[in-house]
């Protein structure tokens, strides 16, 4: 009875989402380009052959720092300020926290395209809020005249600034409500106990707030760095649709070896590879942390 | 003396918290609301070395452009259209395959049911843009390129982990005397499901579809592959940057197309946000 009602999902599941992650491994391992497509050539297993040719490449290791370096800097400063926007949730009026956090969540259920294309615009050279109001800016501030007309796209350390400040705004609420959620649990007593014996707010976050809800702060710091370091949609549009190569991140560079002509299906698929395993050293952290919740029983 | 300076600085705090609360919420609404504000700008607004918050005379014509797809040469509607119809009936599919299994997880112990709870995490986890290069050439080989129907079982398939993950939840808490209780009764399998299960279990179904939901609505990295040369199957987020691809970055009219793309999965979210709360951590959903 149990496996005739888990059927459909584990056919679904496995066609859709398990044999092509198995079809992307057996790929990375075989010659696989345009001559295949045509038929004017077999694949033939080349073994780590498409695996080198990636190691040896620039554009990969350019693409791997560009990953690394943005999971870096765009988690914390999410985990950070949703947890800071949390801790303000929770000790806010009914009506406020309402406001704030319906605020907050519709900034998270906005489509990543739109939110992409909104920053695109505001950090737009022509006519963009922002270069015209860091022109505005105190000059002691880093403001002038120089901001004018400021290209924000064509280099990557601005171009992931830009993207850093759309995952920000969508990814806070998430992290925000989460830890609301758990603050929600701990018993008041605890807090009351803790301002008796006079810890100001930041003794009480790290002796009494943070112990608690570790479990939760795990979780969600392995759901950022997944998200963040397989970051695509986002990166995709911003750095202008494949257009810089020198702004290229691990899913990008693999997403153009596969779809931009010629295709080289079998380097886009070891890139792939690289990419799905990283992810899933760092989910192997996730599915243990729920075991040990009890998530899985 | 002591108390009342201590009420003072308590008041002051408060006053203090709702003005960051406020500035925090305008702050993450402004992005929402520069999108609407230039929408309705003429050209020489959007354009203008001294931007103003609000047009100073609003116009229709952005919107006008893009429904009557003066720009894309085809209508609002057709991708509207299609929007909806791959979003609704993935919804409808993975929700009623998602409740099967969930039925499954929280109400037999079987010999597989730890393996299949913790695979269901693992592909949760595997990279999209990595996975669509192989579906890509599946299905092309099946036939299956440029097709809503193709699009479709895509959403199913990936929306399906997350669903289940979350539902498990809701049917476990369904007290299982109700449904022994109907059985003594007399009624069948079927009847216990459809009188005592599902209308309790149907709060946790909207929960979920919602999730499913966004994730059809605004999913990219699958539509932009899989549909490539038929324009007229474009759904809205391909829609969207459409306009933005093409070489002319006209901004009102990219701004009226995504209000047009954003406007219904905002409302319908306002409707059902308290309920959405609930599921967030438990569901786990990229944004």
């Amino acid at each position: 009875m149990p496996y005739l009602l888990l059927l459909p999902s584990a056919v679904a599941i496995g066609l859709l989402l398990a044999w092509p992650a198995i079809q992307l491994a057996m790929y990375s391992f075989q010659d696989y380009g345009l001559p295949q497509v045509t038929g004017a050539m077999p694949t033939s297993w080349v073994g780590f052959g498409n695996y080198r040719l990636v190691l040896s490449d620039p554009e990969f290791w350019s693409a791997l720092r560009i990953s690394v370096l943005f999971a870096v800097v765009a988690v914390p400063l999410t985990l950070v300020t949703g947890t800071l926007v949390g801790l303000l949730l929770n000790r806010l009026g009914r009506k406020m926290a309402a406001f704030v956090s319906t605020a907050a969540l519709l900034a998270w259920a906005m489509p990543a395209v739109s939110a992409s294309v909104i920053f695109v615009w505001l950090f737009d050279p022509d006519g963009g809020l922002a270069d015209y109001l860091l022109q505005k800016l105190p000059s002691w501030l880093g403001g002038g005249a120089h901001w004018s007309g400021f290209n924000w796209t064509n280099a990557p350390v601005p171009a992931y600034t830009v993207i850093t400040l759309v995952v920000l705004w969508q990814a806070f609420p998430f992290v925000a409500v989460s830890v609301l959620a758990g603050l929600k649990t701990i018993p008041a007593e605890l807090h009351e106990a803790a301002l008796v014996d006079g810890a100001g707010s930041w003794r009480l976050f790290w002796r009494v707030t943070y112990p608690l809800l570790k479990p939760i702060f795990l979780v969600l710091l392995l759901l950022s760095v997944i998200w963040d370091f397989g970051i695509f949609t986002q990166a995709y549009i911003v750095t202008g649709e494949l257009g810089n190569r020198d702004e290229f991140n691990l899913g990008i560079l693999a997403y153009d070896k596969a779809f931009t002509m010629p295709p080289a299906y079998g380097v886009a698929s070891a890139l792939g590879m690289v990419l799905t395993v990283v992810l899933l050293l760092v989910t192997a952290g996730y599915v243990r942390a729920n075991i040990k919740q009890g998530a899985v029983a | 003396m002591n108390r009342m300076h201590r009420n003072r600085t308590k008041r002051v705090r408060a006053i203090s918290r709702n003005g960051v609360a406020l500035i925090v919420a305008l702050v993450t609404l402004f992005p929402i609301f520069w999108m609407v504000s230039t929408a309705f700008k003429p050209p020489t607004e959007i354009y203008s070395l001294t931007p103003h918050p609000l047009p100073a005379h609003p116009t229709w014509a952005n919107f006008a452009n893009v429904i009557n797809g003066s720009v894309i040469g085809m209508p609002y509607w057709t991708f509207l259209r299609n929007s909806l119809i791959v979003t609704l009936s993935s919804v409808l599919v993975s929700s009623l395959i998602a409740l099967l299994a969930a039925i499954a997880v929280a109400r037999f112990r079987f010999r597989f049911r730890a393996t299949y709870l913790i695979m269901l995490l693992i592909v949760q986890m595997l990279p999209q843009q990595a996975l669509v290069i192989a579906l890509f050439l599946d299905f092309r080989a099946a036939n299956l390129l440029d097709s809503l129907a193709g699009l479709t079982l895509v959403y199913i398939a990936f929306s399906l982990p997350v669903t289940i993950w979350m539902l498990r939840n809701f049917v476990a808490a369904v007290p299982r005397e109700l449904e022994e209780a109907a059985a003594i009764d007399g009624a069948g399998p079927f009847r216990v499901f459809f009188r005592v299960l599902l209308p309790l279990v149907a709060p946790g179904l909207v929960t979920t579809s919602v999730f499913a939901f966004i994730f059809a609505w605004n999913e990219f990295v699958f539509a932009l592959t899989f549909i490539g040369t038929d324009t007229s199957k474009y759904t809205l987020p391909i829609y969207v940057t459409y306009f933005f691809s093409k070489g002319s970055v006209d901004w009102g009219a990219i701004m009226a197309a995504s209000v047009l793309f954003t406007l219904p999965v905002m409302i319908f979210f306002l409707i059902v946000q308290r309920r959405l709360r609930a599921g967030l951590l438990a569901g786990a959903v990229k944004g």
